[in-house]
C-alpha cells in the first residue's frame, strides 16, 4: 500500500498542478475575495458594525440617491432600444443586401470601439453643445447635456456591439430555410418575420442584455455630458471619491450588479440552447436581387458612417485649431498638454498600462485557458476555473474599481503594497476584460488536435516545450486577436481605473474628463484623438501580423 | 513471461464503466489487435497502457516492472493516434525531430540520421522537408509511423491508424505496418473496429465489447471457433438457428447445399441471390421462417440450377457448428 502511495506519488503531475494552482488562485484572490468585501461593506456601517439592509433603507428613502436608480434606467431604456434597432439594420444590410463597401462600413461600425465613452460625449459636444457646429447652424435645438447626451453616448458606445451580435447570427444563417420559404411563395416581410427574427431570438435578447447593462454601468459618457443628471455610476464615484461615504459606495457597487448579473445569467441560458442552429448541412443564403431594398440599406449605413466620421472629423477640429469655435486657425498646441490636467505624461502612463495589461493578460489568460483545455485530471479544479473564467462577464468596471479599494486598501492585506501603484491598474484590466479571452484562447485550443500532448508525452517531450513550440505557434492569431483587445480596452477603460489611479500616475482617459473640467476642449480633444491613433495603429499591426501568419500557413500548404 | 501484462483493469468516467475487469497478456515481439465495436473500452485501454490516462484499479506490467502510475513519458513506447497528431507547424524532419531532441547525449548529426533512418524505413526521406499538409493522408500516417519509432521504443501502440484513409490506401498500409513491425520486431498493440484489418495483420486478437473482454486468440481461432455470440456476429458473418433445445451457429462458406435431399438435409426456400465476383452469397429462409444465408462458389450456382423462390437442400458438418446456450447479440 504504501509502495502504491509512493508510486502514485512520482506519477503525479506536479508541474502542471502547481501551475494550474497558481492560475485559480490567482484568479479567485482578485475576483472573489473583493467581491466579498464589497458585499460585507453594503451591510456594515462606518464604524464596520453590522447594520443589516439598514444602508439600503436609507439609500432608498434619500430622494437624491434613489432617482439616480430611475435616470439609470431610463436611459438605459431608451439606449438599448435605439441601439439594438440600428445594429440589427445596420448588420442587415452588411449581411442581407448586395450594396458596395461592406467591408469599409464594417470598420467604420468599430470606430466607437476604439475610443472611451468620454470621446464620443466630447465629440457630441463638439456638434450638439451650446457651441457646437449642428447648434450654432440652428440644427440642434435641445439641451445636450443630461439624459438627452447621456443616451446619444450610450447609443453611439453600444451600437458596435449590438452590431457585432447581429452580424455574426446573420452571416451563418441557414439558406436552407429560405429556399424552402421560397418554393412556397413567402413574401420578403414574411420571411423577415417568420424566418429571420425568429432566428434572430436569442441573438435579440442576448444584444438587448448587453446594451442595457453597458448603458447601465458607463461612467465616461455621464461623466462628461451628464450634467446634473445623476446615475448610478456617476453616484458611486461621488460617494466614495467625493464623500468617502464607502458604505454607500457599495450599497450602490451592489446595484449596479444587477443587470449585469442578470444579463450574464440569460447569456449563459442562450448560448447553451443557441448551440448547434448551424450544422454542417446548413447552405449559405444567396442574397436575392432588391434594388429598393439596397438603396435605402445604403442610404442607412452611410448616415451612421457619415455620423461617426463627423465626430471623429470634430475631434480634429477640436485638436488642430487654435481655439474652436472663435479662432479657427490651425495649430499643434492643444497637444502642448497642461501638467495640471494630467499632461503628456498620462498618454505615455496609458501606454504603459496598455501594454502591461495586454502582456501580462495575453500570457496569464492563453496560460489560464490552456490549464482548463489541455490539463491531464484535475477535472474538478478544472471545472471551478471554468466557472470562474465566466464570472468577469458580469463584473461592470465600477464594481471592480470599487471593490478593489475595499480589497486591497485593506491595511491588513498583504497585498496592500500594490495600491496606488501601476500593478493594481493592470490586474483591474486583466480581470475586468478576462472573459472574452479566455473565450477566444480556449475556442482556439480547441481545435488543436487532443492527441498532440499524448504524442509529445509518449516521445519524453516536457510539457512545458510542447506548450512553446505546439501550442504557442499555433495559437498565434488567437494570441494577437487577444493581445489587441487587451491593449484596446485598456487605452480606453476609464470604469474600473477611476478609483485606483493615483494623482503622480494620471492615464490619458481620465485626463480627458479632467482637462473638459477644466475647459480644455482643445487639449481634450487632442488627447482623444492620440488615443484614437494608437488604437487604430494597433489594430493595423494586428492585421499585418494576421496577414503574414496566413501567408505562411499557406506556403506550408501549397504543394511544393 | 510475457511482455506486457494487464490486470483487472477497471475504469470509469463519471458513472459510465469503460472498462470492467479487463485481463490480457502480449508476448514479446508480437502485433496484437484489440477489435471491438465503437465505445466499447478499446481505445481507453490503450490509453491506459499508454499511461495517457489512469486506470481506478488493476495494474499494467511491462517488462516485469510495475508500471501503473509510471507516466507515460518513462514507458518508452511510441503511439500512432487516428489523427496522427502531426505538428502542422513543423516539417517532416522536424517532426521526428521534436522527440529525438530529447534523447540524452546524442549530436546534432546522430539525431538527423536516426530521423532519416525513421525515414528511410517508410519511404519518405524524400518529402523530409515538406510540411503535414503538403502531404497526402497516407503519407502522414506514414510520418506518423515514424515518428513513433524513430525514438527506438520498446513497443508501439497504434490507435485505429488507417481508419481515416480510404479503402486502396489502407490494404497496402495494412500490409506495409505488418512488415515494418516484424523487420523491427517490435511489441505492436493496435486498436481497429475493422475485423478485417485484425484477421489479416495480427498475431493475437483480443475482442472487446461493452467494457468486457469477450476472447483473446488468434485470427483463425476467433473466427473458426468464435468463444460467444457477440464475437461469433462480430467478426464475419454467421448463421444462427435453433435446432433441438439448442442453438448452432454456422459460417456462411460452410454450409454444404445440394440441390437433392439426402438424410439430416435442411431445406431451405431461396429469396435472393447476390453475385459476388468468384462467390455467389445465397439468402434463403429455413422452415421455421429464420433466415439463412450461404456462400457458394459461383460456377456451382447454375451446376445446382438455383434460382430464386426455389428450394434447396443444407448441409451442415458437424465440426464447423458452434453451439451456444443462448444468443444475446
Amino acid at each position: 500500500m504504501k509502495n502504491r502511495v509512493r508510486q502514485w506519488c512520482s506519477g503525479f503531475r506536479w508541474g502542471q498542478f502547481l501551475v494550474l494552482a497558481f492560475c485559480l488562485l490567482a484568479l479567485s484572490t482578485v475576483l472573489v475575495l473583493p467581491l466579498f468585501a464589497l458585499f460585507s461593506k453594503a451591510f456594515l456601517n462606518k464604524a464596520d458594525m453590522f447594520v443589516g439592509i439598514d444602508n439600503y433603507i436609507k439609500y432608498f428613502k434619500t430622494p437624491a440617491l434613489s432617482t439616480s436608480v430611475l435616470n439609470t434606467i431610463d436611459i438605459a431604456f431608451w439606449s438599448t432600444l435605439f441601439s439594438v434597432v440600428l445594429g440589427f439594420l445596420y448588420a442587415f444590410a452588411l449581411t442581407r443586401t448586395h450594396i458596395k463597401g461592406k467591408a469599409v462600413f464594417k470598420y467604420m461600425a468599430m470606430i466607437p470601439i476604439f475610443t472611451p465613452t468620454v470621446i464620443h460625449a466630447l465629440g457630441l459636444v463638439y456638434m450638439f453643445g451650446n457651441q457646437g457646429i449642428l447648434t450654432r447652424a440652428g440644427l440642434f435645438p435641445f439641451e445636450l447635456y443630461g439624459r438627452l447626451g447621456i443616451i446619444i453616448s450610450e447609443v453611439i458606445f453600444t451600437f458596435p456591439q449590438a452590431f457585432l451580435l447581429f452580424f455574426v447570427a446573420l452571416e451563418f444563417s441557414d439558406g436552407r430555410l429560405y429556399e424552402a420559404a421560397d418554393s412556397m411563395g413567402a413574401s420578403p416581410l414574411r420571411k423577415l418575420f417568420r424566418i429571420t427574427l425568429p432566428e434572430m431570438k436569442y441573438t435579440l435578447i442576448n444584444a438587448v442584455f448587453v446594451c442595457f447593462t453597458l448603458a447601465f454601468t458607463d461612467f465616461g459618457a455621464p461623466k462628461v455630458i451628464g450634467g446634473s443628471f445623476s446615475v448610478l455610476a456617476t453616484d458611486i464615484y461621488k460617494q466614495v471619491a467625493g464623500q468617502f461615504n464607502f458604505n454607500m459606495g457599495a450599497v450602490v457597487g451592489t446595484l449596479l450588479l444587477i443587470p449585469a448579473v442578470m444579463s450574464f445569467i440569460v447569456d449563459r441560458l442562450v448560448s447553451s440552447r443557441n448551440a448547434s442552429a448551424v450544422n454542417a448541412r446548413s447552405t449559405k443564403l444567396v442574397v436575392g436581387k432588391s434594388v429598393p431594398r439596397d438603396i435605402l440599406c445604403f442610404s442607412f449605413c452611410m448616415l451612421v458612417t457619415l455620423f461617426l466620421l463627423f465626430m471623429v472629423a470634430m475631434l480634429f477640429v477640436g485638436g488642430l485649431t487654435e481655439g474652436y469655435p472663435y479662432n479657427l486657425s490651425l495649430t499643434l498646441n492643444n497637444f502642448l498638454f497642461n501638467q495640471s490636467t494630467g499632461g503628456i505624461d498620462s498618454f505615455f502612463n496609458s501606454l504603459k498600462m496598455a501594454l502591461a495589461s495586454a502582456g501580462f493578460g495575453t500570457a496569464f489568460v492563453f496560460i489560464y485557458a490552456y490549464m482548463m483545455e489541455k490539463a491531464s485530471g484535475f477535472n474538478g479544479l478544472r471545472k471551478y476555473g471554468r466557472l470562474l473564467s465566466v464570472l468577469p462577464l458580469a463584473l461592470p468596471g465600477m464594481v471592480i474599481g470599487i471593490s478593489f479599494i475595499f480589497f486591497f486598501n485593506s491595511p491588513t492585506n498583504p497585498l496592500n503594497f500594490i495600491y496606488g501603484t501601476l500593478a493594481i491598474l493592470v490586474v483591474s484590466n486583466i480581470l475586468h476584460y478576462f472573459s472574452v479571452p479566455f473565450f477566444t484562447a480556449n475556442g482556439c485550443l480547441k481545435k488543436l488536435d487532443k492527441e498532440f500532448e499524448g504524442i509529445a508525452e509518449s516521445m519524453g517531450v516536457p510539457r512545458l516545450k510542447t506548450f512553446l513550440w505546439v501550442s504557442v505557434p499555433l495559437s498565434l492569431p488567437a494570441i494577437m486577436e487577444i493581445f489587441m483587445y487587451f491593449f484596446v480596452n485598456a487605452m480606453v477603460t476609464v470604469s474600473a481605473v477611476v478609483f485606483l489611479y493615483s494623482a503622480d500616475f494620471k492615464i490619458a482617459a481620465i485626463a480627458i474628463t479632467h482637462m473638459e473640467e477644466a475647459g480644455s476642449f482643445g487639449q481634450a480633444a487632442a488627447m482623444s484623438l492620440l488615443i484614437l491613433l494608437i488604437n487604430v495603429v494597433v489594430r493595423v499591426l494586428y492585421e499585418a501580423g494576421m496577414a503574414i501568419f496566413r501567408h505562411r500557413a499557406n506556403r506550408k500548404e501549397s504543394t511544393v | 513471461m510475457p511482455f506486457l501484462e494487464i490486470r483487472d483493469i477497471v475504469k470509469k468516467f463519471d458513472k459510465q464503466v469503460a472498462l470492467n475487469n479487463i485481463n490480457a497478456k502480449v508476448q514479446k515481439g508480437e502485433l496484437v489487435c484489440i477489435l471491438g465495436p465503437s465505445g466499447c473500452g478499446k481505445t481507453t485501454l490503450l490509453r491506459i497502457i499508454a499511461g495517457l490516462e489512469t486506470a481506478q484499479s488493476g495494474q499494467v506490467i511491462i517488462d516485469g516492472q510495475d508500471v501503473t502510475f509510471l507516466p507515460a513519458a518513462k514507458r518508452n513506447f511510441g503511439i500512432v493516434f487516428q489523427s496522427y497528431a502531426l505538428f502542422p507547424n513543423m516539417t517532416v524532419m522536424g517532426n521526428i525531430l521534436f522527440g529525438l531532441q530529447q534523447k540524452k547525449g546524442l549530436a546534432r548529426k546522430e539525431m538527423r540520421a536516426e530521423a532519416e533512418n525513421a525515414l528511410r524505413l517508410v519511404d519518405l526521406l524524400d518529402h523530409k522537408n515538406k510540411y503535414p499538409r503538403q502531404l497526402s493522408g497516407g503519407m502522414q500516417q506514414r510520418t506518423a509511423l515514424a515518428r513513433a519509432i524513430a525514438l527506438s521504443p520498446t513497443f508501439l501502440l497504434l490507435d485505429e491508424p488507417l481508419s481515416a484513409l480510404d479503402a486502396k490506401v489502407r490494404q497496402k498500409l495494412r500490409s506495409e505496418i505488418r512488415s515494418i513491425q516484424k523487420t523491427l520486431g517490435i511489441t505492436t498493440i493496435m486498436v481497429t473496429h475493422d475485423q478485417e484489418e485484425a484477421l489479416t495483420m495480427s498475431d493475437r486478437i483480443i475482442v472487446m465489447n461493452n467494457a468486457v473482454v469477450e476472447q483473446i486468440g488468434t485470427p483463425q481461432e476467433v473466427y473458426s471457433r468464435p468463444a460467444t455470440p457477440f464475437v461469433a456476429n462480430f467478426i464475419g458473418t454467421m448463421n444462427f438457428y435453433q435446432s433441438g433445445g439448442e442453438i448452432c451457429a454456422i459460417r456462411p462458406e460452410n454450409i454444404r447445399v445440394a440441390n437433392q435431399f439426402c438424410a439430416h438435409d435442411v431445406s431451405a426456400h431461396i429469396r435472393t441471390l447476390e453475385f459476388k465476383g468468384s462467390m455467389t452469397r445465397v439468402y434463403g429462409t429455413l422452415p421455421d421462417m429464420s433466415e439463412i444465408c450461404m456462400d457458394i462458389a459461383s460456377e456451382a450456382v447454375s451446376r445446382l440450377q438455383l434460382s430464386e423462390k426455389g428450394t434447396v437442400f443444407l448441409r451442415m458438418p458437424q465440426e464447423s457448428l458452434i453451439k451456444y446456450a443462448d444468443v444475446a447479440v
